[in-house]
This record gives structure tokens, sequence and C-alpha cells, in this order.
């Protein structure tokens, strides 16, 4: 009878234990649902707030070359020569864009419509973002899941659902590369891990396609071709190496080349340029490895001895050729084979020495460390905590997650926009770091209480069960907890003699495991844990909702009088696309280039894929010269319309005023006769009566403040908070044609080129020469088209 | 080009005196008022009709000149039966086109039948002639400055254009201002106030002309859609959908030389007067949904107020509409189903409005589309003036596929060019459609997920490996065998262990109560079910050894068993001892030290056991 009972019992606990595991399943599957539908939703504040609209100036672009996918079709989106941009050169766009976010957005909306769900083209853009955030907390999932176990997985996926840095990029309507690449990065590190934890060649295939996703989608695709052979390469030096890693490493190296060399913004610079070349350097070595770990399997330890001072001699001095000839090959190259982001990456001096066009742009600073609370929050805390997880034990999977940590925090500390790149590395740490602290707490909790002994078997199943998914790799991890095991156990039992009376635990592989700590601290712990989440979903919260939500193509403002809309920049735009004739092009600094192409339909001469310098520095030489020198650049450039973005009626701070330095800069950088000094006075850039006249009489100054002095009588400018220095003043070569609502976007119209009469001629001579410096400057300003 | 009309107006008059009657028609009185108040130029003209003639009349012609006619939108005849009443009592009469020979072609004429019968010898008969006009009010200058008004030219003849002789007539324009630029100045010309009379003039031939010029001032909103496409898209879960997409031009005066927002903020009546900012539409009660927008997004300058008769809405332009300045909008509504579909012997119809909700509006091409749900049926469209279809007897030229559509719906495509605000008017779509087709769409939703999960279960459950006898899916199947049967080994030995604690836990009662035979019946127990265990033990450790795949399992296993046998004697052991010596009386502390070096033992192996345990559970 008493058999009966406890064979019962014992097929009661096994049925209990696979009800659990289902259970468990069951509730992650929906804990995962949850967190996506969390991604998702946060980043409906943007639609809810303001509209459905795309953001920015980037995602302007794509959601044109979108348009023009979906409505033309693949073949036609490669072969698409765009002439209404980088007037009178043009672009090829199917061979200079990253078409992953294209095509994706594109096959999604192809999809909808073939199921007759009619969206339109900019909806679907606008909520790409959106979907695939919530597709990269799931991978996040995956990736913890492999380094640390399920309960780490979750808990990284919800933070990585709502970490700031991320959202900033990924709101609805932000419909940039970024949004789909960050989920590329996330899934490709998760296939490379999969693969090194099972050695599978099948999940090697997926990964270089994953790859191959992530080179179509972002020029960041070279950070993983970069980290993944460190990894190798650290796993080899520190005696790691296996087949697993070669089966990881190999086939990505060679089909995810081949794919990225597919790509046509990629090509041949897959194998030609130096970003790559790590991950070639790589390959070679895990070659020999390989053959130096298969020769030592079938040579006796003596021969091998022999062989491995044979090798090595005759080895050197063919390495010491190769490398010597591929230095040479390099260094002939100017840039070292480096591209200029890169180059800026690795000496964060470089761009601001050498191309002021890369750090002209606000997103290619360095941070700063408010920057960083406002980005990741209480992750910065968690994640050396996190570290410390990564290394008790230290696996192939969790050094990677520690390298890839390491290496994105340098790279965040360079150009703030790769803050992106950091945020899902701090996510999965911190994730690993709360899981392994609740996971501490909860436990001695339960230990110690005496009324859910029961419990016990409880806890052991879920630790089973996140044991299980990370035990492959964890051998040392299991002989170092034997170790510690040993010891505790020893001293329980020592008072167990002494207390025969008290119960023995029922099942001492818990205890075994335990790291206890006092009921009350753990209580507290749990309850701190807690807080410090709740801190980072409020701040997540406000950060999504106040922070990151505006389109900044409108604007809004709160006065007493209630909500007040700036929707200067598309009033500028619509009245462009309906009142000027299809062909005219527009003259504006290269910023607003993509909003004017796709809003506004027009031509422009540069735009914000910043490819040509030389036609940049045009236009902002243009800028900053005075106005007949001024129209004769834009004359030959066929302008007919020049748009100027002013803040200073309604206090909008990013206007053109306050970007003029950068437009001296560059235009200075190819056209010498413009001179930064010129512009400043005392090394000081104002606006002010005490400014230079060179500045006084610019084209840029006098778009902006035409006329502005009759607004208020005195020229206030509230953006620099000081009267303008020159304040009446008439324009003789443009002509006002239109200024929006707040001021904010002014345009101008070249005034067709006056009949040659004598008298007028001479009369307009006499007064150039009267106003010296213009004539000095226009003496030596010589048109740079002829 | 204005001398040209007028040259134009001579040759035309000319060649009018020269055409005789054409029948015994007289007009007694004809009293025309112009209203040129807004942009577009409405006449009401009343005409008393006289037969003079022996046969009776049965329709009385209207002539235009053909300049007129291309700008002419609408034309009714009613006829006001009994003089004192109002005219709710009014009669549509039916006006047709005809080509009547001898008519000079300059000239377009219509006849107008006149009811019952028509008009006998002697008879008279008074009624109404309404004419609407498009874009026949020319600004002149073509273009001004911001700062400049608008200046329309009107041209008429001062004489009522006619085939038959008029009696007594007069004409009045009433102008939208006092001001006045300049105008012809006949015989009994005067101006009062905003309105200028001309006549009353008596006994005149017929196609008498005098050609009048007005030049005035206006700043009337001159908003001219050049394009129009409405889209009804009928729901029956209860909702019609109204989609109205503007292509909208400032058909005035254009405008020159620069615009400074500065001047139009300071002072936006003087520095813009010939502008307009916002258009005011006048949707049906309960529309709800309402939104405006453009191609690039919302466009937040709206209001709406609405009350149980109407819904208004303002909408502003992105900028201010000056002359010759485009813009292009979309608003869309949505309106109560029930309102708006009604039910008639079988059929059902839609009774909807035809033009722009927007006042005063001219629209140069007018798009209905209508379009009804799947699956209706025996479509017909009846309209109270003529407009074009795409097809013709083929209504529903396209289908629209709109969410989930299989064979799509049918869509109704109405074009009309020159429309205008006389033209607002209810139409009515028939058609037949069965409720069940309603259902149709959420059949297939709920279908589409229950195949995918009946798809998904299917999956799961059934065995997808191609080859059933290939080495690696064997492998896979002996694999799961091993597994099993190691798990079941681990059952067994756990449950060994939790004998061995029951052991452990009869010997602490011992201490505890110094029952020697309960102690015992416990080890009886306890030995029994040791045994059968091991005997269960071994066909799986047979098994386990015959399986390739265990191989690297083995050892351990057999490590696992060999070590839990040993505990197992070891208990055993000290379980004797401790009944033993309970049995002679030795004290606790005494027991104790004998089986201290036991218990250290057991404890060892116990870790050991687990361990091993621990190990094969995580392969």
């Amino acid at each position: 009878m008493a058999a009966s009972e406890a064979s019962s019992a014992a097929t009661a606990t096994a049925t209990a234990t696979t009800l659990r595991q289902a259970f468990g399943g069951v509730l992650s599957f929906f804990i995962l649902l949850l967190i996506g539908v969390l991604a998702f939703s946060i980043r409906l504040f943007s639609v809810i707030k303001y509209e459905s609209v795309i953001h920015e100036f980037d995602p302007y672009f794509n959601y044109r070359v979108t348009q023009f996918l979906t409505k033309n079709g693949i073949y036609d989106f490669w072969n698409w020569f765009d002439d209404r941009t980088w007037y009178p050169l043009g672009r090829v766009i199917g061979g200079t864009v990253y078409p992953g976010l294209t095509l994706t957005a594109g096959t999604l909306w192809w999809i909808l419509n073939s199921l007759n769900i009619p969206l339109s083209v900019e909806t679907v853009c606008v909520f790409t973002a959106p979907i695939f955030s919530a597709f990269a907390s799931w991978a996040t999932y995956l990736l913890t899941k492999e380094v640390k176990g399920a309960g780490a997985g979750l808990t990284a996926a919800a933070l990585l659902a709502m970490v700031p840095s991320y959202i900033s990029r990924s709101v609805a309507g932000s419909y940039d590369n970024e949004a789909v690449a960050i989920f590329a990065l996330i899934f490709t590190f998760f296939l490379y891990i999969k693969t090194l934890n099972t050695g599978s060649l099948f999940y090697a295939t997926l990964n270089a396609i994953s790859y191959f996703y992530m080179v179509c989608s972002w020029g960041g695709y070279t950070f993983i071709i970069n980290l993944i052979p460190m990894h190798a390469l650290l796993c080899i030096v520190t005696g790691r190496y296996s087949s697993r890693l070669y089966i990881a490493y190999a086939p990505l190296v060679v089909l995810g080349t081949l794919l990225a060399a597919l790509v046509p913004v990629v090509g041949f610079n897959a194998v030609m340029t130096s970003e790559h070349f790590a991950s070639f350097l790589v390959f070679i070595v895990i070659h020999v490895v390989a053959l130096v770990y298969y020769i030592k399997g079938i040579l006796s330890p003596k021969m091998f001895k022999v062989a491995v001072t044979l090798v090595l001699s005759a080895g050197l001095v063919v390495c010491f050729a190769v490398v010597a000839i591929l230095i040479a090959l390099v260094a002939s190259s100017p840039t070292m084979g480096w591209s200029g982001r890169s180059l800026s990456l690795l000496d964060p001096t470089y761009a601001s020495k050498y191309i002021p066009i890369i750090a002209s742009v606000s997103e290619h600073q360095p941070p700063t460390w408010p920057s960083y609370f406002m980005d990741i929050n209480v992750l910065a805390f968690l994640v050396p905590a996190g570290i410390i997880a990564c290394f008790l034990p230290l696996s192939d999977a969790s050094s990677f997650v520690v390298l890839y940590i390491v290496t994105s925090v340098y790279f965040s500390g360079v150009m703030v926009r790769l803050m992106l790149v950091l945020a899902p590395a701090a996510c999965i740490l911190s994730g690993i770091a709360l899981s392994e602290a609740f996971d501490t707490l909860t436990r001695s909790i339960k230990f110690q209480l005496p009324g859910i002994s029961g419990g016990n078997s409880e806890a052991n199943a879920g630790d089973a069960s996140s044991a299980s998914a990370s035990a492959q790799n964890d051998v040392i991890k299991a002989d170092k907890t034997e170790e510690t095991a040993k010891e505790r156990p020893s001293r329980k039992s020592k008072k167990k003699e002494k207390e025969p009376v008290e119960k023995p635990p029922r099942n001492p592989r818990n205890e075994k495991k335990l790291l206890v700590l006092p009921f009350e601290a753990s209580i507290v712990g749990i309850f701190l844990l807690v807080l410090l989440g709740a801190f980072y979903v409020v701040h997540c919260v406000w950060a999504a909702a106040e922070a990151y939500s505006a389109p900044s193509i409108v604007l809004t403002s709160h006065s007493h009088d209630g909500l007040h809309v700036f929707d200067d920049f598309r009033e500028a735009y619509a009245w462009l696309s309906h009142n000027t004739e299809v062909d005219d092009k527009v003259a504006s600094w290269w910023d607003y280039g993509y909003q004017t192409t796709a809003m506004a339909n027009r031509t422009v001469i540069v735009d914000n894929n910043t490819w040509n310098n030389t036609h940049i520095a045009t236009v902002g030489t243009a800028m900053s010269s005075p106005e007949k020198a001024a129209w004769e650049i834009f004359n030959s450039l066929d302008v007919k319309y020049v748009l100027v973005v002013f803040g200073g009626l309604v206090g909008y701070p990013s206007d053109d005023i306050n970007k003029f330095l950068w437009m001296v800069r560059i235009g200075g950088g190819v056209f010498p006769h413009i001179k930064e000094p010129d512009y400043l006075r005392d090394g000081q850039y104002r606006i002010d009566s005490q400014a230079t006249p060179t500045m006084l009489n610019c084209l840029m100054y006098k778009l902006s403040y035409y006329r502005f002095v009759d607004t208020d009588g005195k020229a206030f400018d509230r953006v620099r908070r000081t009267e303008i220095g020159k304040k009446h003043f008439k324009l003789t070569h443009f002509e006002e044609v239109f200024t929006t609502h707040h001021w904010m976007v002014r345009l101008y119209k070249l005034k067709p080129p006056k009949n040659r009469l004598r008298g007028k001629t001479k009369k307009l001579k006499s007064k150039t020469s009267s106003a010296s410096n213009s004539k000095r400057s226009g003496k030596r300003t010589k048109n740079p088209w002829q | 080009m204005k001398m040209g009309f007028r040259f134009d107006l001579l040759v035309l008059a000319v060649a009018l005196l020269s055409t005789p009657a054409l029948s015994d028609l007289v007009l007694t009185r004809v009293d025309r008022r112009v209203d040129l108040t807004s942009h577009i130029v409405r006449i009401t003209s009343t005409l008393k009709v006289e037969n003079t003639g022996k046969d009776s009349v049965s329709e009385v012609l209207l002539v235009f000149p053909a300049r007129q006619v291309k700008n002419l939108a609408y034309l009714t005849a009613l006829s006001s039966t009994g003089k004192g009443k109002a005219k709710t009592a009014a009669v549509n009469l039916p006006v047709k086109n005809v080509n009547s020979e001898g008519m000079p072609p300059a000239l377009v004429a219509y006849s107008v039948s006149l009811p019952e019968g028509g008009l006998g010898k002697g008879e008279s008969f008074t009624f109404d002639v309404s004419v609407v006009f498009t874009h026949s009010l020319q600004p002149f200058p073509e273009k001004i400055t911001q700062a400049d008004t608008q200046l329309l030219v009107f041209e008429e003849s001062a004489y009522f254009l006619s085939p038959y002789a008029v009696k007594v007539q007069s004409l009045t324009v009433k102008l939208p201002h006092p001001r006045v630029e300049s105008y012809t100045k006949l015989e009994n010309t005067k101006i009062q106030g905003s309105e200028i009379k001309y006549g009353p003039y008596e006994n005149l031939a017929p196609f008498s002309y005098s050609p009048i010029v007005v030049h005035f001032e206006s700043n009337q909103p001159f908003v001219v859609a050049r394009e129009l496409v409405r889209e009804i898209e009928v729901s029956h879960w209860g909702n019609v959908q109204v989609t109205e997409n503007y292509d909208l031009v400032h058909g005035g005066s254009q405008i020159k030389g620069e615009f400074s927002r500065l001047d139009y903020q300071a002072r936006p009546h003087i520095r813009g007067a010939a502008a307009f900012r916002n258009l005011i539409a006048k949707l049906p009660p309960r529309a709800h949904s309402v939104y405006y927008r453009d191609a690039i997004g919302n466009i937040s300058t709206s209001h709406l107020w609405g009350d149980a008769r109407k819904t208004e809405l303002e909408i502003e332009p992105r900028y201010p509409m000056f002359g010759g300045w485009r813009t292009a909008f979309t608003i869309g509504y949505g309106l109560p189903l029930q309102d708006f579909l009604f039910k008639s012997g079988g059929k059902r119809f839609l009774n909807i409005s035809f033009g722009s909700p927007i006042s005063e509006i001219i629209i140069d091409t007018l798009i209905v589309k209508v379009v009804l749900p799947e699956g209706s049926r025996d479509i017909s469209v009846s309209t109270p003036f003529p407009v074009k279809q795409w097809e013709e007897s083929v209504f529903f030229m396209q289908t629209k596929f709109s969410h989930l559509d299989v064979v799509g719906r049918p869509v109704v495509a109405l074009e009309k060019s020159k429309v205008v605000p006389e033209h607002d008017q209810y139409f009515q779509v028939y058609y037949k459609f069965n409720s069940i087709s309603m259902l149709r769409e959420p059949i297939m939703l709920i279908s589409g997920f229950f195949f995918l999960f009946v798809a998904c279960i299917v999956y799961v459950h059934a065995d997808l490996s191609i080859s059933k006898s290939s080495a690696s899916y064997l492998a896979k199947v002996q694999w799961e065998e091993v597994q099993s049967v190691i798990q079941q080994v681990n059952n067994l030995i756990n449950r060994c262990l939790t004998v061995h604690d029951k052991l452990d836990a009869s010997l602490r009662d011992l201490s505890r109560t110094g029952d020697v035979q309960a102690c015992k019946t416990a080890r009886k127990q306890a030995d029994g079910l040791l045994k059968e265990l091991s005997k269960e033990l071994k066909p799986l450790l047979s098994i386990l050894q015959t399986s390739p795949q265990a191989v690297q399992i083995l050892p351990k296993v057999e490590e696992l068993v060999v070590k839990e046998k040993e505990l197992q004697d070891k208990l055993m052991v000290k379980h004797t001892t401790v009944v033993e010596c309970y049995e002679k009386k030795v004290s606790g502390r005494e027991i104790e030290n004998r089986i201290a070096s036991q218990q250290n033992k057991i404890t060892a192996l116990r870790q050991e056991v687990d361990d091993l345990l621990d190990f094969i559970d995580e392969l």
C-alpha cells in the first residue's frame, strides 16, 4: 500500500513538473506578448499627442524612397536616378541607399494590400519602427536567454522595450534605418550566440542571413563584423577554441561577406575597406588554430613540439611578408582605407579637424554625462552588476556580452548617436543583474519562510529550467558551485549532528546553491529593486511622452491660453509644392533638403545625404557671401527660390542663423575666400551692433532679418536675445515671396537679371563702391562654377 | 481683351437684329435681377409671356450667347401658379437644349415647356428663370499687388435677349459694394447704393441687344475648385463615410510682386483684402469623425461647431489664399447610416447630396463616387440634373477593394463639370443588398484564425521528418528513448531517496517516542519497497546497456545506481545499529557516537548521489 502511495506521489510530482513547465512556458509566452505590446504602444505617444506623420529629416527621404518603391517596383528602384536632388548632379538612389528599411516597409505594405487592407504607404512607414522595436525586444529575450537563462531574458526584454535611447530612434513616425537595424543587430548577435552554444550549421546559416539583413539596413553593420571577430579572437586567446566557435565564425565570414557584397551600396567595400579587415584576419587565425588543434590530435606531444618550432620559424617569415604588403597597400591610401565616419570613431578628434561636415551634425558630437542618464537611466548603475554576474561563471556567451558592452560604451562616448548601440547591451546586462538579484533575494526569502517549504521544489523547477538553458556551456559553473556547495552542507551537517531533531530539508540541492541573505535584508532589497524598476518605468514613459515624441516638423507650445501649434514648415512646403513650377530649384541649407524633396516635391541643390562636400560648400559660400555674389552663385545653379529658416520671431533655436557658422566653415573649407574670422568679433559669434560688417552683409543675415525691424520697431531677436545689428536694409537681387505665419520659414525668389541700362549700371557701381567691404568681398568672390 | 469682347458683342448684336421673330409669343414684362455679391453670377428673370398668335404654344425659347453658355452652370424655370401665392407652389418646368433652325450660330437656345397643354390664344403665363454662371466675372486688372483691392468686370446686355418682342423690361444689378469703378450709362440708368438699375425699356424688337459693362470692386472669396472628388462609401454596419479631395485655386486677380507676411499680419483687411483665409463647410447634422488634412499631414487650423440641424466646419488652408494661389486638401467625415439610407420596394436607396458642402464654391469638375457594399446588385442612379456617368449603361466602371474584400465593392462614378451651390441637391442610388453579406468578412476572419490555429496544432502534433529510416532520425528516436529511460531511472532513485528519508524520519520518531516496534515496521516496509524498486531498476539498466545512444551517459547512470546501493546499505546498517542500541537501552549520546562515522559517510554518499542526479538531469 505504502509502495503504491509512494509511486503515485512520484508520478504526481512528475506530472506536476511537466505541468509547471508547461505553465511556465505559457506564462513566459504571454509575458513576451505583453512586452511586445508595451514596446509598440509606448512609442505611440507621438501619434496620440501629435499626429500620424513622418518625423524629422532622414525619415522623409526614406518615406519618399518607399513611395517610389511601392509605385514603381523593385527593379525601377535599383535603377532609380533621382534628379530632384543635388542639382545638377543628381543621385543614384538605388546604389547609394541602404535598402533594408525601404524593402521591409515596402514588403509590409505589399502584404497588407494584397490582403486588401488598404493602408497608405505613410501609415505603414509610421508604424514600422514600433513594430520592429517589439521584434527587437523579443530578440533581446532570445539573446539573453542564451546567455543567462529565461528569467534574465524576460527582464532584459522588458527593459529594452522601453529604454529611452532606443525610443528616441523608434517612436511612431521616426522612420529611420536604426529602427529596423537595432532588431537586426540583436538578432544577429542572438544567432551567433546560439550557434556558439549549439554548434549547429543551421543557425550559422541563419546568422549569415540575418547579418545580410543588417547590412541591408544600416551602415552600423561594421560594428557586427568587427565585434564578432574580436570575440572569436578573445575565445582563441583565452584557450576556449572549440569546433562550435569555428562553426559560429567561419560560415558567417564567408557567407556574410558574399551576401554583403550583393548590397549595391556596400559592393566591393565588403572586401576592400579596412573596416572589414579584422574579420578576414581572424578568419585566417581561426584556421591556423584549427589546424594546430588537429595536428595536436594526431601527433604525439614530442612530435608536436618539433612541428611547432618548425612551423613557427617558417610561418613568421611568411607572415611578416604578408603583413608588410598589407601595410604598404593600406598606407598608400590617404585615409588608410577607412571611411571618414569610422575614422572619427577611432580618433574622436578626427572629424573636427578634417571634416567639418561630419562634425556639424549634432548627433555626431560626443555625449554629455546627463545624456547617459537621460538615455539609459538606471541601467547605467545596473550594468556593472551585470558585468560581474557575467563573470560568475564566464562562458563563451557571457564573455561576448561583456565585450559588447565594453566596445559600445566606448563608441557611445565618441558619438551621441551610437548611444543606440549601447542601449541593447545595457539592457541585456541590466536584465542579467536584476534577474540574478531577484533570484538570490526571493530564494533566500523562500528558504527562510517555513510556511512555504513545499514551494522549494517549485523553485527547483524554475532553477532547473533556467539552468538547463544555460547548461551546455556552463560546465565550469557547475564545478564552481560544487566547490562552494561542498563547504556549506558539510557545515550544515555538523549542525545537524548536534540537533538530530531538526528536520533536514527535503532536497539538499535547493540549499546548496543558495547564497542566503537575512530575511529582512532580502525584503528590503526586493523593495528597493522594485522601486528602482518603477523609477525606470516612470522615466521611460516620461521620456517617450515628452522628450522624444515631437515630430520636429510640428512644434507646440503651451501658453496661458492653451496649446499653440507652430506648423510653419509644412505651411512653407505646401506653398512651394502648390504655387511654384514643378521644375523650380530651391536652395536651402542641406538640413532641409530631404523635407523639400519629399514634402514640396521640388528639386534641391543639397540634401541630408552629405556625399558631395564641394556642393554643400558652394551653398554655404553663397549663404555667407554678400547679396550680389550669392545671387551669381545661385543663378549659376539655376536656383529660383531660396529657403531660410528663421526663429528670431518666436524663439525657435535651431534656425539657420545658429547654424550659420557651419556654413562658413564648410564653405571656407573649399573656397578659401570665406574666412571664419571675418564673421566673428573677437572670436565671438554675434549678430548685434558689434557684429562684423561681413556678417551683417552676408546673404543669410539679410534673408533672415529682412523687414524684421517692422515687427516690433526694435528688431529684437528672441533666440539670440539681442537687438540685431543692421535693421533697415533693402534687398536688390532677391524678393520675398512667402513667409510663414510665425516667420519660421522665409522664401525668397531670385529677381531676374536687370536689363543693362548704361546710367543705371554706373549708378549701381558707384553704390557698391561706397559700401567698402561689400566691394572688397564682391571683387574677390569668384563664382565657383566659372 | 475687353475691347475684343465688346467688338464681339457688337457683331453679335448686328447679327441678331437681322433675324426674324420665331413665333407669335410676346413677352409683356421681363424683370431681371443680376446678383453679383459673390463670384458666382446669378440672374433671376421673371417673364410674362402672352400668346398673340392663333395656335396654342407649348414651349417658350430662351436664348443665350454662346460665349455665356460656355459658363452656364445651372438653368431652371419655375412657374408660380397663382399670382399672390408664395413660391411654395412653384412648379419646376422642364428645360431642354434645342437646336432650332434659323437660330444664329452665336446663340444657343433652350426651350421651356409650358404646363397643361401649352398656352392658348390670348392667354398669358408668368414664370421665373434662374440662371447661374461660373467664371463670368473677369478680374481687371488681371494682376494686382498684395495691397490692391480686386476689381471685376461684368458684361451683360441691357435688353433681354429673346427671340420674341419684349414690351416692358428692366434690369437690376446688385453689387457687393457701393464702390463702382465704372459702368455703362444708357438712358434710364440710375445707381442706388450698391444697385444699378437699367430700364424700364419698352417695346423692343426680338433679339435686341445692348451691351453693358460694370467694373466694380469685390473682395469676395473667389473660391474655385478645379477638381473635387467626393467618395461616398456606404457601410451597412452603420456608417456613411464621405471623403472629399479638393484642388483649390483662388480664381480672382493674381498676385504680383512680393508677398509680405508683415503687411498681411499688420493689416490683413487692407494688405490682403483680396485673399481669403477660411472656408465654411456646412456638413449634415450628426456628422462625426471629421478630419481635415493634406498630402503631408493634418492641418491644425480648423474649427467645428454642431447643433441638431447642421454641423459647421470652418477650415483654413495652410496659408492665406491670394489670387492665383493654389492648394489641395482632403476633408472627410462619417455620417449615420439611418439618415441617408432608406428602403423602398425591396430595394435600398442612398439619398445624399451631390455637391460640395463648402459654401459659395465653383467646382470645375466634380466626380462623385459612391462605393456600395460588397455584394450589391441591380444598381441604378437617379439624379435631378444630367450628369456624365463614366461608362454608358455600365455604372460601376470600377470596383474598389477595401478591407478584406474578395470580389470588390461596386463603385458608381458620376462626373459633372461647372458645379455651383445650386447643384447641391439630393440624388439617389438604388441597389439590392442581402444583409447576410455583411457577415462575410467577420466569418472570413474567424475561419482564417481558426484554420491558423488548427494548422498550428497539426504542426505540433505531426511528425514532419522526411525520412523515417535515416540514421539521424533513428538516432534521434533512440536518444529520446534513452532520455525517457533515464528519466525513469531518476524517478526510481528519487523514490529510493524518499524511502531513505522515511527511514531517517522513523529513527527520529524512535529517539522521541522510543517506540522500537513502530520503527521496525517502518524498516520492513522500506525493505520491501527498496526491493521492488531495485527490481524495477534492472530492466531499465539493461535497456540502457543495449542502446548505442546511451554509451556516454551509461557510466554515470551505473555509478549512480552503485552509489545509491552503497548509500542504501550504509543506511540500513545505521538503522540496524540505532534500533539495536535502543533495544539495549544505550544512552542517546552513546548512540550518536556509534553512528557518527556512518552518518558522515551517508552524508557524503548522499551528496554524491545528488550531484549525479543533477548531472544526469541537466543532460
